[in-house]
C-alpha cells in the first residue's frame, strides 16, 4: 500500500517536448513510472523516448487511459494546463511549474473545487511512491520502499529527509511534496488523513516553513485524528519578518506565520518538533521504538 | 514588488477610487510650483519610502501656509527616516507626494488580500481606521470584518453590503455606502487585473463634506505576474531595494541580505532556510539566505560567490548542496572553478549529500583548494563556525 500513485497508476506528461520535460519524463520512466503519453499543442505524431505525444490531454486520454498528469508547462501557461488536465478526467494532477501568479491559481483552485481532480503543487517536486512510482522531479535512488510517510513544502530539504530514513533502514511509502507557493491544490491535513489510513504506513513526517498557518490547521487535525507518530521540522526559524524567502509563499506576514507559532502549536499536538534538520531520521526512528 | 504611495494613488485614480488632489516632486522648486497650482486650504507633505510608520517618524508634514511647503520639502528630501519597518539603517528621502489635506470625520480600514485557506480574494475592513490592522485583529477582533469574493463569479454589490452594514456605515453616514460599494467593485478590479497581492486603504476616511477618499494607499504586487504588466514594472525603485539583492536577482539567484557573519549558498529554498536555522543553532548567526536553485551550476555558484564577499561582515562561507537529479561531483568542479575565478580567501565549508557525493567530496579534496568538505549537515555547521572562530583568534 501507499497513498494515491503506485506502479498502474497511468501517467501523462504535459510540457514533454521541453528541455525539463522530456528530461524528467525518461527519468520517471527509467525508475518503472508508467508514462504512456505526452501533450504538447501542435507535435501530435512525435516521440519522446518512445512515449507518444498527443495535441491535447484529452487526446491523450482517450488513446492511453491516463488517469495522473505530470505539468511542465512555464509559468504563463501553467494554469490552463492543470485546467485542460482537469476538463479531460484527470483524477490526479501534479504541477512541478515555480512561479505561476497566484491570481491564477486562485482561478483554479476555485475551478478544480467544483471537479473530482486533486491537484498537488505547484512550485513542488512531485510524488514518489518508493520503489513503484515516481511522479517528479526528485531523485529516485535516495527513496526506498519502508514505513514512513513524508509530507513537504519543499524540494532539496524533504531529499535531505528522505536520504536520513534511508539510509536508517526506515525506508518510505509515499513522499509528497505539496508545493511552496501560497496557494496549494492539496495541503497537509488530506495527506494525513491518507497517511493514518494507509496500513503500510507507521509514522509521517512533515516538514513545514514559515508563511500561512497550514501548520498551525495540520497540528489541529494532528490531535484530533492522527494515532500514528508524527515527527515534524519547521525552515525559518532565522528568517527576518516581512521578507520572501526563496518560495512564494515563505513569508513572516503582519507578525503571523512564525516559525515559533507553528512548532508550538504541533508540539501541543504532540507532534516531535526537531530544531536540528539532521536529527529527522533518528526522530523517526526513536518514535518507532528504535 | 512594493510601490510607493504615490504610484498606489495613481492606479487608484486610474481604477476610479477617489484619492486627494496630489503630486509627487523632488525639489522645493517643484513643490512650489505644485503647491501654487493646488491653491489648497491645507497642504499635506509626504515622504516616499516603501516603508510603513512614516507620520511617527517625522515624514509627514501638515501646513496651512502655501509658502511653507518649499521649506518643508527642503526638510525632507535627502532626510533619513527610521520607522519600525526601516531598522536602524533607515531609508533616505528622494521624493514626497504634496497634497490637499482632508477634513477627517471618521477614519476607516480597508484591504484586499488572498486569503491562503480559502484561496480567496478577502477584503478586510475595520472601523479603527489610522491603526495597525495587526493589533486591532490582535486586540479587538469584534472591530475587524472580513467579505470572501468568489473568484468564479468575482464582485458583486452584495459583497459590498455585506461589508458597509457590518462597518455600520448606513447609520453611520448613509450618503457614502454607494461610493462605499463602488470603491470595494473597483478595488477589486484593480487587484485582479493588474495581479496585487496587497491593497491596502488606511486610513479611508469620510471627511467632513461626505466624501469618502483613499487618505494612504499601499499596493503590492506579485513578482510572478509581473511579466504581464509593463505599467507595473515600470513603478519600481531600486533605491528602496538592497543592492546586493538586486545583483542576486540579475544572476537569477534568490538572495535576502541578514546581519549575521556566516554567509550561506544552498540549492532549494527550504533548505537554504534550515542551513540558516542550523548555523544559528550551532551558535553563529547567518549572513544570508542564498538559493542557488535546483540545478547549481559553475556559473550560479560563481555568482553567489561574488555576493557573499561582497557582505564584508561574511567570515565564512557555508555551501550546502544536496545533489539530485544535479550530480555532486559537477557542483564539486563548480566550486572550484568559481573560487579560483573569484578568489576566495575566507574559510569555506562545502558540504555535498546526494548523487555522487563521495566523488564530489573526493575532487574538492584533491583540488588543492582551502576548502573543507563535510557530509553531514550538523558537521558542516560546527566546523565553519568553529573555522571562523579560529581565524578570528588568530587577527
Amino acid at each position: 500500500m501507499s497513498i494515491l500513485v503506485n506502479k498502474s497508476t497511468r501517467v501523462v506528461v504535459q510540457g514533454i517536448t521541453g528541455k525539463e520535460g522530456s528530461f524528467h519524463a525518461t527519468q520517471c520512466q527509467a525508475y518503472g513510472t508508467q508514462i504512456v503519453a505526452g501533450v504538447t499543442p501542435g507535435k501530435a505524431g512525435q516521440e519522446v523516448e518512445g512515449i507518444p505525444v498527443f495535441h491535447t490531454v484529452r487526446d491523450a486520454v482517450k488513446a492511453t487511459e491516463a488517469t495522473t498528469s505530470l505539468i511542465f508547462v512555464p509559468p504563463p501557461f501553467a494554469a490552463d494546463a492543470v485546467l485542460e488536465a482537469a476538463n479531460a478526467g484527470i483524477w490526479l494532477v501534479v504541477c512541478i511549474t515555480e512561479g505561476i501568479p497566484v491570481n491564477d491559481m486562485v482561478r483554479v483552485k476555485r475551478a478544480l473545487a467544483s471537479t473530482q481532480t486533486r491537484l498537488i503543487g505547484p512550485n513542488c517536486p512531485g510524488i514518489i511512491t518508493a520503489d513503484e512510482c515516481k511522479i517528479g522531479i526528485m531523485p529516485g535512488f535516495i527513496h526506498k520502499k519502508g514505513k514512513v510517510g513524508v509530507i513537504s513544502r519543499s524540494g532539496t530539504l524533504t531529499y535531505e529527509a528522505v536520504n536520513q530514513l534511508t539510509n536508517l533502514g526506515l525506508g518510505e511509502t509515499t513522499c509528497v511534496g505539496i508545493g511552496g507557493d501560497p496557494i496549494i491544490g492539496t495541503g497537509y491535513i488530506d495527506l494525513l488523513q491518507m497517511f493514518e489510513h494507509d496500513e503500510e504506513t507507521q509514522a509521517v513526517v512533515l516538514i513545514g516553513e514559515i508563511g500561512g498557518d497550514a501548520e498551525e490547521k495540520a497540528a489541529e487535525f494532528i490531535k484530533r485524528e492522527m494515532t500514528k507518530p508524527v515527527v515534524g521540522f519547521i525552515a525559518g526559524m532565522t528568517a527576518p519578518p516581512g521578507r520572501r524567502m526563496g518560495h512564494a509563499g515563505a513569508i513572516i506576514t503582519g507578525g503571523k506565520g512564525t516559525a515559533k507559532e507553528k512548532i508550538a502549536a504541533l508540539e501541543a499536538a504532540g507532534v516531535q518538533v526537531v530544531r536540528n534538520p539532521a536529527e529527522i531520521g533518528e526522530t523517526v526512528q526513536a518514535a518507532l521504538g528504535g | 514588488m512594493n510601490i510607493h504611495e504615490f504610484q498606489a494613488k495613481q492606479l487608484f485614480a486610474q481604477f476610479g477610487v477617489p484619492v486627494p488632489r496630489g503630486k509627487d516632486v523632488k525639489t522645493p522648486r517643484a513643490a512650489e510650483k505644485w503647491a501654487t497650482a493646488l491653491n489648497a486650504p491645507v497642504y499635506v507633505v509626504k515622504a516616499q519610502i516603501h516603508a510603513g510608520g512614516r507620520g511617527k517618524a517625522g515624514g509627514v508634514k501638515i501646513t496651512k501656509q502655501r509658502e511653507e511647503v518649499p521649506a518643508l520639502t527642503r526638510e525632507l528630501i535627502g532626510k533619513t527616516l527610521v520607522t519600525h519597518q526601516t531598522g536602524p539603517k533607515g531609508r533616505k528621502v528622494r521624493r514626497l507626494l504634496i497634497e490637499e489635506g482632508a477634513g477627517i470625520d471618521k477614519e476607516l480600514y480597508l484591504s484586499l488580500l488572498v486569503d491562503r485557506d480559502s484561496g480567496c480574494p478577502t477584503f478586510l475592513a475595520s472601523t479603527e481606521g489610522g491603526m495597525e490592522i495587526e493589533e486591532v485583529a490582535e486586540k479587538t477582533p469584534e472591530k475587524l470584518f472580513r467579505e470572501t469574493i468568489d473568484p468564479a463569479v468575482g464582485f458583486h454589490p452584495y459583497n459590498g453590503r455585506n461589508l458597509a452594514f457590518a462597518l455600520g456605515l448606513p447609520s453611520l453616514e448613509k450618503v457614502v455606502v454607494t461610493p462605499f460599494i463602488q470603491m470595494l467593485g473597483n478595488l477589486y478590479r484593480l487587484f485582479m487585473e493588474k495581479n496585487a497581492s496587497l491593497v491596502e486603504i488606511n486610513p479611508l476616511v469620510i471627511t467632513t463634506d461626505k466624501q469618502l477618499i483613499a487618505l494612504d494607499g499601499k499596493v503590492t504586487f506579485d513578482d510572478n505576474a509581473l511579466f504581464k504588466h509593463q505599467d507595473v514594472q515600470a513603478f519600481r525603485d531600486l533605491h528602496e531595494e538592497e543592492p546586493l539583492e538586486i545583483e542576486a536577482g540579475a544572476n537569477n539567484l534568490n538572495y535576502v541580505k541578514l546581519d549575521g557573519d556566516i554567509g550561506c549558498m544552498v540549492n532549494g529554498a527550504g533548505l537554504a532556510m534550515a542551513t540558516m536555522d542550523v548555523i544559528k543553532l550551532a551558535g553563529a548567526e547567518p549572513a544570508n539566505f542564498l538559493d542557488v536553485g535546483g540545478g547549481a551550476t559553475k556559473e550560479t555558484v560563481a555568482a553567489g560567490f561574488r555576493i557573499l564577499l561582497k557582505d564584508r561582515k561574511v567570515k565564512g562561507i557555508f555551501i550546502n548542496i544536496f545533489g539530485g537529479i544535479v550530480r555532486c561531483e559537477r557542483i564539486a568542479n563548480g566550486v572550484i572553478e568559481a573560487s579560483k575565478e573569484v578568489g576566495i580567501t575566507l574559510p569555506v565549508v562545502v558540504r555535498l549529500q546526494g548523487t555522487n557525493a563521495e566523488e564530489g567530496r573526493k575532487i574538492l579534496l584533491e583540488s588543492g583548494l582551502k576548502v573543507d568538505v563535510a557530509t553531514d549537515l550538523w558537521e558542516a555547521a560546527q566546523k565553519i563556525v568553529a573555522m571562523k572562530r579560529k581565524k578570528r583568534k588568530k587577527a
